[in-house]
């Protein structure tokens, strides 16, 4: 399955241009299990630019906005106005601190409930001034705490991803570095997604896989796998539309030039989606959504509900109960086993 | 067979397990015929056992009235996942322990004789995780209640989203909020049921945004689990985290209800939140006893109608609205015509017959806005008529008891 995955992964690279091959071949000589666990300690490098420092390097003005005008302002999410030549966005992106001070204060890019309510007023700011958002999507997850409870993560999260499904104005996600399950997709719902080579994106972070399904943390890197989070696998999967290209060994190497690539593909997309009129595009929204999953559709009869057993069965239970002391019968109680997810 | 006789201990340890279950909480050991006629709380302290799809559904509905749709929709494996098992085994067991083909279930049935949109998660298909399927059928929920114009009910348990399919699992939390958000620009009511447990990408998408939420007693409703909190920051969670009456303190639910009353509840709750176009006749009630003659009833009809004409200007109204009215119930699906218009038609027609069967009924408030509203969603409930006229015939009477 390793192999398979590896075979696919080199088939997703066919698509993108020499640079991309040149770091596939590299890769190739790890084995596949460390390739991909490569790309997420590039994702989560302190080092990799994250969305202040992109957008400082490719935007021509930015003014930040702050406070979500009904609890504070949380410092791991940024957004405010920007300028790309004649071009006036939104942006809105999670924050990492570069160093461990900066870290703590933004809590390592880990929003809190109004850090999104911040984000949803923004868009609605955008949406009332025809501005098209741009978000930049960089965290682990979100705030996992008490605090982050109490006021209400789950409905910021969903009522974020609400607005975004029905925005009336053009939006670009941009994956990147970590794109850490609901806290990522709550700015990450766009007419375009848009993923740096080496970002990641996945359901729940590689640790956490290992730690529900193999029962150890230390499987992190076959989870990663298993998981398909790198951008070209997302890529595939249909989830991301467009992968750009990092400079070099990755984004750390040369901020200005990964900016660069990421300035003309975010201007070109927005190009594209400013033309459509904006029913059409909140229309095709919805429906590049609706459609991803996988299912089939079966016609044979479901399967057969468990039967309950007979009297018969039942007295026989009864009275070897003794067996099921020793362990022989399966232990069958009203409760299903512990939960795949959390 | 053998029989060996176990010591006293032993034995303690290994009741049947199809015949009596132990109270997680106060370690009850209760007679499982006894339990499922209580709605499976435990009689000695409350707890409220988790429900499988069907016993759920007979909870909430109009007994023979829910018609499934979708039933064939089956989960892919599109990224080859295998942990210490691969992905479509550990789907194929859970299908065979459960007897169903995913962790969710939806369609149309009525409660208290109103016609309602319904999905149901069951915790014990693989935590009742949401994939491509479960986030399929709640769109599809969505989708149907919508252009249906009925109720949306949609009942969680779920542990979050399915790893097993990555990506596309986090994908599900976008598209059934998307098809939520559409009922809410519509007026299309929706009532989101949280029961234990709610975690992760199920609470962070549509159950958290009903129109009114409700949840069980005691159920875990969070985000993320107690392992993630505690790997992440290491902090302690105080007791009592993730509760109902947690959620409910901090101003997430509006209401925390105990299982024998919930149908009840959700009932009353749906006599206020009628979809847009269904015009909300005069809450006054008429003091009527009940069975009036049907010729009394097409009279009042037409008394009634004058008054809720001027908010509701139906162009082919009372002429219809009188038949189906005087026929009763049984013959409502008749009017109902297959198209749009006729359903629409229907549809106007309710205050007219509603008003009747409020009458009937001769309750007041409370059973008007549950019973008496029976009526109008007649047009929508096509399908379900069409597969269990009589069982839906006597919903009204149905109704009338629980009222």
């Amino acid at each position: 399955m390793v192999d398979r995955l590896l075979g696919r992964r080199e088939d997703g690279t066919h698509r993108e241009p020499a640079a991309r091959r040149e770091s596939a071949d590299a890769d190739a000589t790890l084995a596949p299990r460390d390739a991909v666990w490569a790309r997420v300690q590039l994702a989560r490098n302190v080092k990799r630019p994250h969305t202040l420092e992109l957008v400082g390097l490719m935007t021509d003005e930015f003014i930040e906005l702050h406070g979500d005008r009904l609890f504070g302002d949380d410092p791991a999410i940024v957004g405010g106005f920007a300028r790309l030549g004649e071009r006036r966005v939104v942006v809105i992106g999670q924050q990492k601190g570069a160093e461990t001070e900066e870290n703590i204060r933004r809590n390592f890019g880990m929003p809190h409930p109004e850090g999104y309510r911040k984000a949803m007023r923004l868009m609605e700011l955008a949406e009332r001034f025809r501005l098209p958002v741009v978000t930049f999507v960089d965290v682990p997850g979100a705030h996992p705490g008490p605090e982050s409870e109490e006021r209400g993560i789950a409905e910021a999260i969903a009522r974020s991803i609400g607005l975004m499904t029905r925005l009336r104005t053009p939006i670009v996600a941009v994956i990147t570095g970590e794109g850490g399950s609901g806290g990522a997709l709550a700015i990450a719902v766009g007419d375009v997604v848009i993923a740096l080579e080496n970002a990641v994106y996945s359901v729940i972070s590689p640790e956490g896989c290992a730690s529900i399904l193999w029962r150890t943390p230390d499987q992190a890197a076959t989870a990663a796998v298993a998981m398909r989070m790198t951008a070209g696998d997302q890529l595939a999967l249909g989830v991301v539309d467009l992968v750009v290209d990092e400079p070099h060994d990755g984004a750390q190497a040369d901020p200005a030039e990964a900016a660069r690539r990421l300035r003309s593909a975010i201007v070109g997309q927005l190009g594209t989606l400013e033309r459509q009129p904006i029913d059409s595009l909140v229309e095709a929204r919805y429906r590049r959504y609706r459609q991803l999953g996988a299912y089939t559709v079966v016609s044979q009869p479901a399967p057969p509900a468990p039967e309950r057993p007979g009297l018969g069965e039942r007295l026989r239970v009864f009275l070897g109960s003794g067996r099921g002391a020793l362990g022989q019968l399966p232990g069958r109680t009203d409760e299903p086993p512990a939960r795949e997810d959390v | 067979m053998p029989i060996k006789l176990p010591s006293f201990r032993q034995r303690r340890d290994a009741y049947p397990p199809d015949l009596w279950t132990k109270c997680q909480s106060c370690e009850e050991m209760l007679f499982n015929r006894q339990l499922d006629k209580v709605r499976r709380v435990c009689p000695s302290c409350g707890h409220h056992f988790r429900l499988p799809v069907a016993a759920r559904l007979e909870l909430l509905l109009d007994p023979g009235t829910f018609e499934e749709h979708d039933v064939g929709l089956e989960s892919l494996d599109p990224l080859g996942f295998v942990d210490q098992k691969p992905y479509p085994e550990r789907l194929a067991a859970a299908q065979a322990a459960t007897g169903l083909r995913d962790a969710a279930v939806w369609g149309f049935g009525r409660l208290h004789g109103r016609v309602v949109a319904i999905c149901v998660m069951d915790f014990g298909f693989m935590g009742g995780s949401m994939g491509s399927v479960v986030g399929e059928k709640v769109a599809r929920a969505a989708e149907g209640a919508l252009e249906a114009r009925v109720p949306l009910i949609i009942v969680s348990a779920s542990g979050g989203a399915r790893m097993q399919e990555g990506t596309l699992a986090l994908m599900q939390l976008a598209k059934t909020i998307a098809a939520i958000e559409r009922l809410r620009a519509e007026g299309v009511p929706f009532i989101s049921i949280l029961t234990d447990p709610t975690t992760g990408g199920v609470f962070a998408s549509f159950a958290a945004l009903g129109d009114v939420n409700i949840a069980e007693p005691n159920a875990l409703i969070g985000f993320a689990g107690a392992r993630v909190t505690a790997g992440t920051i290491a902090a302690e969670l105080p007791p009592g985290f993730q509760r109902s009456e947690f959620l409910f303190e901090h101003g997430f639910l509006d209401r925390v209800v105990h299982r024998a009353e919930l149908r009840g509840e959700v009932a009353a709750l749906l006599g206020y939140l009628v979809p847009a176009t269904f015009e909300e006749p005069s809450a006054e009630p008429i003091a009527i006893p009940a069975f009036r003659p049907l010729s009394f009833l097409s009279a009042l009809a037409d008394r009634v109608m004058p008054e809720v004409e001027p908010e509701a200007p139906a162009p082919n109204g009372p002429p219809v609205a009188n038949g189906p009215a005087a026929d009763g119930a049984a013959t409502r699906p008749d009017t109902v015509g297959g198209d749009g218009s006729g359903r629409r038609s229907a549809r106007r027609d309710g205050p007219g017959e509603r008003s009747g069967l409020t009458d009937r009924d001769g309750a007041p408030d409370g059973a008007s806005s549950t019973d008496g509203a029976e009526p109008m969603n007649a047009a929508p409930a096509a399908q379900v008529q069409d597969a269990e006229p009589a069982r839906v015939a006597a919903s009204p009477e149905e109704g009338a008891r629980h009222g």
